[in-house]
């Protein structure tokens, strides 16, 4: 256990050395989901009032297109110069690679959705600080969910020519009951008076969906890299 | 970091594999044996299946049908452990750009399990002859300097199984002599050495015994001559055949 936990961090240790010396991904990233942000706000938001609703809808939206955006990098940088084999070819458990992208994905989306729901509160009124750990949950479960399944798929897609339309046409059918869920959870919270038991519901869901995608993506992930 | 308990084998055994993608078959029951302490040489025109080859050699890739027998082992049977004592210098060099060589190397040490990371990395960029560029990134290398760190990261964990896909690509006179010695090194330390190439003229004389890869068929060439005849040879040989096949 104590070596498949070095191996992940041997990879996000990787991934964040590799993203701190040329930030491709988080600029892009964190540009594409604050554009998304600022375009539904000239939308949704007439005389300084947001349309009800409109704030949960928006924040998923830019986690989910600005996840995308992510995933579709996050295994090109193991395809330039086949790199991707060289970490096949090392006598480690395979999922722990896979755990070790995941991570260094997660993190990075962590930093973006910082930015996104902070500027989605600030511009649609969205009540943050009212339940800020259930905010927290719902945030941390839905990427969680979003991020397993995408990061297997762009692991899969690796290798095929047309992997930047073919990832979204396979996530989104996919992960659709996550952001739904997500989006559920986050508009119920953000009500003037939130059903807490609802919004548990919506937690609840979103970590079952959670726990089934990363057991299903660990069990695969070694036979899908195979050649 | 412990490392995984030891596997170890002296001979790499291939038999009957063939291997497809899609409609188009890449090898065509190949077999081939090689042992502890010899240099094979496997040639062949574009396209003929050699990387393929050396893909299921190094576990990467699954046959079709046919099996690879590392010792008493099998790829499926001995897993992780195998990996372990394989090094794989493919054409594609396996570096990550952004990082210097240093972390390059100290990166696939950690992956690899290995103990004393940082001498182990200082001598290989000694060898490599790239200690004064160690904390430089690789994107600012040179095809040879690269070709040179990337040798170093498929040796670095000692493996028994070495498989070298085009190793002299991109090296100047004093790095193909460098290689060519380091070759010898690992044939006189009985590893199993298998190399991919094209530059016929620069392995002549090193290799121990040089094959033929065709249509994804696998021929061993004569002894006799020099290994460029021979070549010639065997592709006048093999279109001849195919010429009287088609007449």
């Amino acid at each position: 256990m104590t070596r498949f936990l070095q191996v992940v961090w041997l990879v996000v240790r990787k991934d964040l050395r590799v993203e701190s010396r040329n930030k491709e991904m988080l600029v892009t990233t964190l540009f594409f989901a604050v554009s998304c942000v600022m375009v539904f706000a000239f939308a949704f938001v007439r005389g300084g009032r947001a349309v009800d609703g409109a704030a949960a809808g928006v924040l998923w939206i830019a986690v989910a297109f600005a996840g995308t955006l992510a995933l579709g990098r996050a295994f090109e940088r193991e395809r330039y110069q086949d790199a991707l084999r060289g970490l096949l070819l090392a006598p480690v458990d395979r999922p722990a690679i896979y755990l070790g992208k995941l991570s260094g994905l997660l993190l990075l989306l962590a930093v973006v959705e910082l930015v996104v729901v902070l500027m989605v509160a600030l511009m649609f009124q969205a009540p943050l600080f009212e339940h800020p750990f259930r905010m927290l949950a719902l945030l941390a479960l839905g990427t969680l969910g979003f991020a397993s399944v995408g990061t297997l798929f762009s692991a899969m897609l690796v290798r095929t020519r047309s992997r930047a339309v073919l990832l979204p046409v396979l996530l989104y059918p996919v992960t659709i009951p996550v952001l739904i869920m997500g989006v559920s959870g986050t508009n119920v919270l953000w009500q003037p008076e939130p059903d807490l038991a609802m919004v548990q519901l919506w937690t609840s869901l979103l970590l079952f969906f959670d726990v089934v995608f990363l057991t299903l993506a660990l069990w695969t992930f070694e036979p899908v890299m195979t050649e | 970091m412990p490392r995984p308990s030891h596997l170890d084998f002296d001979q790499v055994v291939a038999s009957g594999v063939s291997r497809s993608y899609g409609r188009r078959r890449a090898l065509r029951h190949v077999s081939l044996c090689c042992r502890g302490g010899e240099i094979v040489g496997l040639v062949g025109p574009n396209g003929a299946g050699k990387s393929t080859l050396l893909g299921v050699l190094s576990t990467l890739a699954e046959p079709s049908s046919g099996e690879v027998r590392y010792g008493k082992w099998t790829a499926r049977g001995a897993g992780t452990r195998l990996r372990a004592q394989i090094g794989f210098l493919s054409h594609e060099l396996q570096l990550y750009p952004e990082l210097t060589a240093r972390e390059n190397l100290a990166f696939f040490a950690g992956m690899y399990g290995l103990d004393k990371v940082d001498a182990r990395v200082e001598a290989a960029l000694e060898t490599a002859a790239l200690s004064d560029r160690a904390d430089d990134v690789v994107e600012g290398f040179s095809r040879g300097m690269r070709q040179r760190l990337a040798l170093e990261r498929a040796l670095l964990h000692t493996p028994r199984l070495v498989l070298l896909d085009e190793p002299f690509t991109g090296l100047d006179e004093s790095a193909v002599a460098a290689l060519m010695h380091r070759l010898s090194l690992l044939r006189t330390d009985g590893r199993i050495v298998l190399v991919v190439t094209h530059d016929l003229d620069t392995v002549d004389g090193l290799l121990d015994r040089a094959l033929m890869l065709r249509h994804g068929r696998i021929r061993e060439l004569p002894p006799t001559g020099t290994l460029r005849e021979r070549y010639r040879v065997e592709v006048q040989e093999a279109s001849s055949k195919l010429g009287g096949v088609s007449a």
